[in-house]
């Protein structure tokens, strides 16, 4: 039962992979294709953050904390500079989403293609 | 003069990082000032680039440990793992530096005046300083999350240089699909990053290749590492962004889109053999990365014989010469294991594979600037409306005659000595190989004559009559790349001794790349 | 343009949100928080006021030229600062022991002291620079060319 609860947080980021993978495949609008983009990015978010847990530790930059146990504050850093770049890259996503729509008229990846072969 | 050559690498990275972000406000004093201060800071980085050549040419591997109270101080007292971000320049990393800042400088001259007259030229060459900066850091550095950091900016700062242009509507859909492909493929390595870190407890490159167990997650992580940087470089079958990307790219930035490409292989063999090394199963991932190369010649230049539009037939052979080099390095990896093989061919063929990376990214760049060149004087990339150009445009002409020998591997241009190393080893391995690799050089050389007998002879048309040669610093860029390829043509072995060797040498010695920061600061 | 309901709470909501950007950011060394948590933080001002007011208002008092000028000095100090540590190595804590962000905390539970960290705190400021220039520039361009296509913002 315990070793249910303690990989719980890693069931979550193959559900999530898997659901930004599928979106990703599957749907022909290109903003839901950012939306598959930007799951996939949570998962991978989740998973580092999660990386980091220890048993009974305490948040790293708590004054009052009972002992000296604590998280490892390494993976946080790494989190937050994944968010950063997931935001950056999410408005370029977007903005060109915004460009082939006013080009083309169209948000379907199928109507709006205009280069083949 | 000494404190620069112990700072060098991180001024190698530094310097354009800042002047990116100088750029916009220089650019307020007038655009004549701000070219001036992008070519300088491009010429300060070349500089920059050689010194520490030259300092791992003579001192061994270089070591800058960021934020500590000396250079080299890796692993601090009382510590036993190295913390801290560490740039650790070896031979593969000094020998990328070269490619990475010749490319840009050459392209950034060819940009000031093909960029003429567009607007937001301030953040043109802010993006094109911060892919500078980004292929730097990728090659010269020693720490994991800092390879996926610099991965990002690459990406971000490549796919707004390939949209720069908005007004056409290819150049959006090859910078949306290459961002997306970037985002999933540097997700792909921050999750193999994070299996590194849940392990190990660490994230420099040697120490963790010292503690590398190989077990079942590290073969996940071998996996998702190879997926995703193979297909940031363009190998089949992931190389389906590779012509939409390159085709619209503006100005002087499709060569270095290309050297950003071949950072990103670079990245991989960094993974493959000084991560991993000999503890993975070299013959499994070596005929893998054979495999790839051997597809990725044949499709690409099968696909480029049909194109009827230059810059998307040049890129086509571009995902074909990506093939030679994974077919070399393949090659040397699937023996790795096995020192006689390795001593017998394996160190040749991947000596084969990187000098082939040095001339492509020479002579392909000269052939993508001179397909730009033609764009910029006669308004159309299509080869059925063009003729006759050989007369007007002689600069032009003379340097696609030189990429073209190259690339199709006519002796004596470099392109045939990289492809004689890649053909002999990869024949020692399997007859095979050396057969399908010869048989895509002729069809190469069949593709390039098509394009020079379209482009540049036959009678001139009435419609191009009033066109002009291109301006000079267009001719001072592709001047700098054929100057380099006409080098490496007449002067093979001295470039392969100089630069070649230590590279390949660096590569295969996993236990000094790791002895370096592990044994001792 | 919202109607006044809305622009009216938003002109009560900014200061509060400014406010609390501006403590995550100072207090990045300390407790948690930092340049891009605190930028982001001040940004959501921005959004907030580009909602209820319209873009065709905001844009007479923030254009996109003068963030990229913030955006950019916020880098160039951050870079400065890097710089600043080349005497030992590159992004080396020049400032521990100098009279600026220098005190050095006594080793045990955490002291609650600002003047604590070095050359972080600076570096702080710095990335908040660029971030809320940054985060501020996408919105008020994506608003701008959301309404020029006729989807309103």
């Amino acid at each position: 039962m315990t070793s249910l609860v303690v990989n719980a947080p890693f069931v979550a980021v193959a559900a999530l992979a898997c659901v930004g993978l599928y979106i990703m495949v599957t749907q022909r609008d290109l903003i839901k294709i950012v939306m598959g983009v930007t799951i996939l990015e949570s998962a991978v978010n989740l998973f580092l953050v999660s990386l980091g847990y220890r048993n009974e530790g305490a948040a790293p930059g708590f004054t009052h904390a009972s002992g000296t146990h604590m998280v490892l504050p390494v993976p946080q850093a790494l989190t937050l500079t994944s968010i950063v770049i997931g935001v950056a890259t999410t408005a370029l996503m977007l903005t060109l989403v915004i460009l082939i729509y006013r080009h083309t008229g169209e948000t379907d990846a199928e109507k709006s293609r205009r280069v083949k072969g | 003069m000494d404190a620069l050559t112990t700072h060098a690498p991180i001024l190698a990275i530094a310097v354009p990082l800042a002047a990116a972000f100088l750029t916009p406000l220089v650019g307020r004093l007038g655009a004549k000032v701000r070219n001036v201060f992008v070519v300088a800071i491009l010429l300060f980085v070349e500089f920059l680039v050689f010194t520490v050549v030259r300092q791992v040419l003579t001192a061994g591997i270089q070591v800058y440990t960021l934020g500590a109270t000396a250079a080299g101080l890796a692993i601090p007292e009382s510590h036993i793992v190295p913390v801290r971000i560490i740039l650790e320049v070896d031979g593969l990393g000094a020998f990328l530096g070269i490619i990475a800042a010749t490319v840009a400088l050459s392209g950034a001259v060819y940009s000031l005046s093909a960029m003429r007259g567009e607007s937001g030229q301030d953040r043109f060459y802010t993006l094109l300083l911060l892919l500078t900066a980004s292929m730097l850091g990728i090659q010269y550095t020693g720490d994991l999350f800092n390879l996926f950091v610099f991965l990002e900016i690459l990406s971000i700062s490549g796919a707004a240089l390939a949209a720069f242009r908005t007004r056409f509507v290819d150049a959006v859909e090859g910078g949306f699909k290459y961002v997306i492909v970037s985002t999933v493929s540097a997700l792909l390595v921050l999750l193999s990053i994070g299996i590194f870190y849940g392990q190990y407890n660490l994230l420099n490159i040697a120490a963790v290749s010292d503690a590398m167990r190989y077990t079942l997650l590290d073969k996940i992580a071998l996996a998702l590492l190879i997926g995703a940087l193979l297909t940031k470089s363009g190998a089949v079958p992931s190389h389906w962004w590779v012509p939409d990307t390159y085709t619209p790219a503006p100005a002087g930035t499709s060569p270095i889109i290309y050297a950003s490409s071949l950072t990103c292989l670079g990245a991989a063999l960094r993974i493959v053999f000084s991560l991993y090394g000999v503890k993975m199963t070299v013959s499994a991932v070596g005929w893998l990365v054979i495999v790839a190369g051997l597809l990725s010649m044949f499709i690409g230049v099968t696909m480029a014989l049909r194109q009827t539009d230059i810059k998307r037939l040049m890129t086509y052979h571009v995902i074909s010469q990506e093939g030679y080099m994974l077919l070399g390095f393949g090659v040397g990896l699937a023996v790795l294991g096995d020192p006689q093989a390795v001593a017998a061919y394996g160190r040749e063929a991947i000596a084969g594979g990187l000098f082939h990376v040095l001339n492509n990214a020479f002579f392909k760049g000269l052939l993508l600037l001179t397909g730009e060149a033609l764009f910029f004087a006669l308004g159309t990339r299509d080869l059925d409306r063009m003729g006759g150009m050989g007369r007007t445009m002689k600069w032009t002409c003379a340097f696609f005659i030189i990429g073209a020998l190259a690339i199709s591997g006519i002796p004596p241009m470099n392109g045939f000595a990289s492809k004689l190393m890649i053909y002999e080893t990869s024949y020692q391995l399997n007859p095979m190989l050396a057969i399908v690799a010869l048989i895509v050089s002729i069809m190469t050389l069949a593709s390039f004559t098509k394009v020079f007998q379209a482009a540049f002879t036959g009678p001139g048309l009435p419609e191009y009559r009033d066109v002009k040669p291109v301006p000079l610093s267009m001719k001072v860029g592709m001047g700098v790349l054929a100057a380099g390829t006409l080098f490496f043509s007449l002067f093979p072995q001295l470039v392969l001794d100089t630069i070649v060797y230590p590279a390949t040498d660096a590569l295969l010695n996993q236990t000094m790349y790791i002895g370096v920061i592990m044994g001792g600061s | 343009m919202m109607s006044v309901i809305v622009r009216t709470i938003a002109r009560l909501a900014t200061p509060p949100i400014l406010v609390f950007g501006l403590y995550v950011i100072m207090h990045g060394h300390v407790t948690v928080g930092g340049g891009f948590q605190g930028g982001a933080v001040f940004a959501s001002a921005t959004a907030l006021v580009l909602v209820a007011f319209g873009s065709e208002r905001v844009r007479r008092y923030i254009t996109v030229s003068g963030l990229t000028l913030v955006s950019c000095a916020g880098a160039v100090l951050f870079a400065l600062l890097g710089f600043g540590g080349m005497c030992k190595t590159f992004f080396y804590n020049f400032l521990v022991g100098s009279p600026l962000f220098g005190h050095i905390p006594e080793y045990g539970p955490a002291h609650e002291d600002i003047w604590t960290g070095g050359v972080i705190a600076p570096m702080n400021i710095g990335v908040a620079l660029n971030v809320i220039a940054s985060l501020s520039a996408i919105m008020l361009t994506m608003a701008v060319v959301s309404r020029k296509t006729g989807d309103g913002e």
